[in-house]
């Protein structure tokens, strides 16, 4: 039986009038890539948001149900926010590096949590930069603006950032939509070396990207999850007709 | 034919204008250096003017100058910055930020004599500062505010959302993304705004006349550098004023020069940063490297 990382329970998301996600009951298991995929418009980036709580940032969000995180309500009262996103990181559709050095946008999550000594953010941006496999590249240009690297590299420094943190799960935004199919492919092959040590949900526009890089798939159409479980399974044998529909490109 | 002379007479004319535009400010310039620059030595810039020594000088004016330009900015800074992330980042769109909003522009277009006026009645009066360089810098603090609340809400508004985002997601409190990444990312704008507020107070003179007054006198102790700020202290505009009232045009235009100087100093400084953050906004935002 895998162990269950994150689940949720009757979740119901409204924006203002729209209601954004209907009972969505759900789960994820640990150390497994889950991918989302569906229609844009379909739920699937604000359900994104729900796990770590990105959505109590936007203005007339309203939120019914439960979020679990290794068994805790994350919107339980006892639960620090500012914990929480260390515990469940995110990567963006844009690579957002901030306007500073290599080392200081690696650096930035630590200093956040605390962490000061020189030594020690040494030793986290090189490892942070190691697993986001983009430390050969760059490893001679730490001190210099992240702005002036490739989009590819800016991304992998994205997820290399969020990982500085050590996170558990990662929540990756259609990480690689703005990127190159070269810088695609080596965001791809790293998710496999990620779910070893991290729990990883992504939003995917790709049906392909789906099916080759996750575990799980969970496929959202008008707020609801239509249909979810093993990748392979969800692929080859849709139990859905809605979910045969999209998969073989009848619509969406 | 006709075609053609019309658009040569026109062409002339606006040479013309060009012209005249030119000429008028570079000849206002040149008078006023050709003036003004016998006037220009060590000692007028060193010495206070004092009839019982015979002296004309105008350093206790250029204290007065740096004292109210200091003690403004130290004030309206802070309140400005503040204003100007509450309003970009706090507050919740509504009428009472559209109010801030519409008071802080109407703020920017009062000619400042009435801020003078108001200055005099309630700083000197009311609060009973009289006429002194804390009435004059907090006279002044409300004609800068706007300046540099709007830079900085400008700057803010350009800072991509994408690193509010950024760092909210990795769990930093918004305090602390405002200052590490907002504040930053904003420093351009700020600085303009201070920049502007630091001209626009060597060039008041309405507004000073009757708040930070027209003493001209050096303190005479150490304790008397402090004292200074609750004593009247005339500025080289209201120097330039009175020396005018009294006929002294030579000294005037002594003023005039030094004060066309530190007006140009501070072009020259809005442009050099203008150039330092194009070019690399990373040098001026992030942690400091060790």
């Amino acid at each position: 039986m895998p162990q269950i990382k994150m689940s949720t329970d009757k979740l119901n998301v409204y924006y203002g009038e729209s209601h954004a996600l209907r009972d969505v009951t759900t789960q994820i298991r640990a150390h497994a890539v889950t991918a989302l995929i569906g229609p844009s418009g379909c739920g699937k980036s604000t359900f994104l948001k729900t796990l770590n709580r990105m959505n109590d940032l936007e203005d007339a969000v309203r939120m019914e149900g439960k979020v679990y995180l290794d068994g805790e309500d994350i919107y339980g009262a006892q639960m620090d926010v500012m914990q929480l996103r260390r515990r469940v990181g995110m990567v963006f559709q844009q690579p957002n590096p901030f306007p500073m050095s290599i080392y200081d946008n690696i650096a930035y999550g630590p200093r956040v949590h605390g962490i000061k000594s020189r030594e020690r953010l040494d030793d986290i941006v090189e490892r942070s930069l190691r697993q986001a496999a983009v430390w050969e590249e760059i490893k001679k240009q730490l001190y210099k603006p992240a702005m002036g690297l490739s989009g590819g590299q800016k991304q992998r420094l994205c997820i290399a950032r969020a990982l500085a943190v050590e996170p558990e799960v990662l929540l990756m935004d259609e990480p690689t939509s703005a990127l190159d199919p070269v810088s695609t492919l080596k965001v791809e092959e790293l998710l496999g070396e990620l779910k070893r040590k991290y729990t990883i949900v992504i939003v995917t526009h790709n049906m392909q990207q789906a099916a080759r890089v996750s575990d799980d798939t969970a496929f959202f159409l008008m707020g609801e999850v239509v249909e979810a479980g093993a990748t392979e399974r969800l692929f080859s044998h849709p139990a859905n007709q809605k979910t045969r529909n999209y998969i073989t490109g009848k619509f969406g | 034919m006709m075609r053609t002379l019309k658009d040569d007479v026109l062409l002339c004319l606006i040479y013309l204008a060009a012209f005249f535009a030119e000429f008028l400010l570079i000849g206002i310039l040149v008078y006023v250096f050709v003036k003004g620059f016998p006037q220009m030595s060590l000692y007028f810039l060193t010495t206070v003017t004092s009839i019982r020594q015979g002296t004309v000088g105008i350093a206790g004016n250029l204290v007065n100058t740096v004292y109210l330009v200091a003690l403004t900015l130290l004030i309206a800074v802070p309140i400005g910055i503040g204003a100007a992330i509450y309003l970009n980042e706090y507050a919740k769109p509504g009428r009472a930020v559209r109010l801030l909003l519409f008071t802080t522009e109407t703020l920017s277009g009062i000619p400042s004599v009435i801020f003078g006026l108001f200055g005099m009645v309630f700083f000197g009066m009311t609060l009973g500062l009289g006429y002194s360089i804390l009435t004059g810098a907090l006279t002044l603090s409300l004609m800068v505010l706007p300046l540099i609340t709007r830079n900085t809400q400008e700057a803010l508004k350009t800072v991509p959302e994408s690193y509010r985002s950024g760092a909210l997601s990795m769990g930093a409190g918004k305090w602390y993304m405002i200052r590490t990444i907002l504040l930053p990312s904003a420093m351009p704008g700020i600085v303009t705004g201070v920049i502007l507020a630091i001209s626009r107070i060597l060039g008041e003179s309405a507004a000073l006349l009757f708040t930070a007054g027209s003493g001209y006198f050096l303190p005479r102790s150490f304790g008397g550098w402090f004292h200074k700020i609750v004593e009247s202290g005339g500025t080289l505009t209201i120097q330039l004023y009175l020396s005018m009232t009294k006929a002294q045009y030579d000294v005037a235009f002594g003023i005039a020069v030094v004060l066309l100087c530190m007006v140009w100093c501070m072009n020259l400084l809005t442009k050099v940063l203008a150039r330092k953050f194009g070019v690399d906004m990373s040098a001026a935002t992030g942690e400091r490297q060790m």
